[in-house]
């Protein structure tokens, strides 16, 4: 035990789970900006829109993240010399956050397509009929309606994002959990197991609670009918 | 073409508020609207009846563009309907339109549903607005309900809402699909009360329902249709103690006979 306890005085390990609460933070951000721009792609009534939404969610949610997020470093900054910042380290940092960004915006669409089919159609022909033409009706009619259907696999999202951002240790993020984990690992072979639930079970106590709070949202701010 | 045949008891008279020329529609195979010609003077109250299937809610529809045409033309106050757009919804802002499944905005309360459309479409003032929602709601009876959801109200009481908040955007005509369709028989008088008084203020209305009450104690003129055709039109009096054509005396021995 007393073993054990020294990983903590060597390994800042709640640093490296912070690194991974900020990635998710501003991922989730930027995923649910787009990935609500992509959503209003397409329900739109015009069909370039459409096609362009479709063939987004189609290929990003069909890439693997790691795929996605070596190219943030290897294509991106390597060879074509995109930098988001002067800063080395927080330049792999952000390119991290625009992979998980760019990825997680994919499955945000698709969740909050799925609130919007919780939307009766007769809420936007009302929409129409008052005189809303499709952003009005879409910004105060429908979305609002759909956010609140789409609260439970949001929630899912929002879990796998957590959990997903730990491969921005292949995008050359060296202080997230899961690189700490590898280095803990390869100096302390006596402790291997330990290491392993250490971060196995700091991710399932982050977790659980957005579980919960968002099974209780979902109830909570069911749009009554 | 029984539809031409205008009984010379309700031609309205002067440039008609809703015009319809040859429209057309097809669902699939199904032509839902054949060559239908229609006009409603300003102030008139024109009710449509008809077996299900017949075409009339489509053809209510059709009046805001919540259907498209295949063909033919409709004009509101002189305007032929726009395609889509800025334009369109201009349009719809002057026409109010009350469907049978209420379709109150399950989000806001019942002050906001009558709000929205005011100061989001029209520009108005909120303060102004919530006079206006108010007074309306008053009109309907259902200003003490101002801050509930609608899901807490009856269906009487939303369908009274909707009515209010399509009268707040000060529409030239009221389109009403079946209004009293979904309605629990106990709450279906409310509704046709707030109904009769609008018809009363010289509001042009077009109401497809089954209430033949309403429709000898409000209309103008009532509509019949059948297969996506108008088979008769004449006013209540009239089309209620001698319809002319077979498919509207069998219609009308079918729900008179109770």
């Amino acid at each position: 035990m007393e073993n054990y306890l020294t990983l903590f005085e060597t390994y800042d390990v709640p640093a490296a789970f912070w690194a991974n609460i900020q990635l998710t933070f501003w991922a989730a951000i930027w995923a649910t900006l787009l990935g609500t721009l992509l959503a209003l792609f397409r329900i739109s009534p015009i069909a370039s829109l459409q096609f362009v939404g479709a063939a987004y969610v189609n290929i990003f949610r069909n890439t693997p993240l790691t795929i996605i997020i070596a190219f943030g470093v290897l294509g991106l900054f390597g060879q074509l010399q995109v930098s988001l910042t002067d800063d080395f380290n927080l330049n792999f940092f952000r390119l991290a956050i625009l992979g998980l960004s760019l990825y997680h915006a994919a499955f945000v669409c698709e969740a909050i397509r799925s609130g919007v089919n919780t939307v009766p159609l007769g809420q936007a022909e009302a929409a129409r009929a008052i005189g809303l033409s499709f952003l009005p009706a879409a910004r105060l009619i429908i979305l609002p309606q759909a956010f609140r259907g789409a609260i439970a696999p949001l929630g899912n999202v929002l879990i796998a994002l957590i959990k997903n951002s730990t491969v921005a240790a292949a995008g050359s993020v060296a202080i997230e959990a899961s690189s700490l984990m590898k280095t803990m690992i390869e100096f302390r072979g006596d402790l291997v197991i330990p290491i392993f639930l250490t971060f196995a079970l700091g991710f399932v106590i982050i977790v659980i609670p957005v579980g919960l709070l968002t099974t209780w949202a979902s109830r909570k701010l069911a749009v009554a009918r | 073409m029984t539809s031409e045949a205008q009984p010379s008891t309700s031609v309205p008279s002067g440039e008609p508020l809703v015009s319809l020329k040859h429209v057309n529609k097809h669902f699939g195979d199904l032509h839902v609207l054949q060559d239908i010609n229609l006009e409603v003077a300003r102030g008139e109250v024109v009710v449509v009846i008809g077996p299900s299937g017949s075409g009339k809610s489509t053809l209510c529809r059709a009046i805001n563009r919540l259907e498209t045409i295949d063909d033919g033309e409709i004009r509101v106050d002189g305007k032929a309907l726009p395609a889509e757009g800025k334009a369109l919804a201009k349009l719809r802002a002057d026409v109010g339109m009350v469907f049978q499944s209420f379709n109150l905005f399950a989000h806001k309360s019942i002050l906001e549903n009558v709000t929205l459309g005011p100061v989001k479409v029209k520009g108005m003032k909120s303060g102004e607005a919530k006079d206006l929602a108010l007074s309306l709601l008053k009109r309907v009876g259902v200003d003490n309900q101002a801050q509930k959801l609608p899901a807490q109200l009856s269906g009487g009481q939303q369908q009274r809402v909707a009515i209010a908040r399509a009268l707040a955007m000060q529409p030239k005509v009221m389109l009403f699909d079946e209004p009293t369709s979904a309605l629990d028989p106990e709450m279906i008088n409310e509704v046709l009360d707030a109904m009769v008084s609008l018809a009363k203020e010289g509001m042009t209305m077009i109401v497809v329902t089954h209430e033949m009450g309403f429709a000898r104690k409000a209309a103008d003129r009532v509509i019949f249709m059948a297969d996506g055709q108008i088979v008769e039109q004449a006013t209540p009096e009239e089309f209620f103690t001698n319809p002319q054509s077979d498919r509207a005396k069998d219609f009308l021995g079918k729900i008179l006979a109770h």
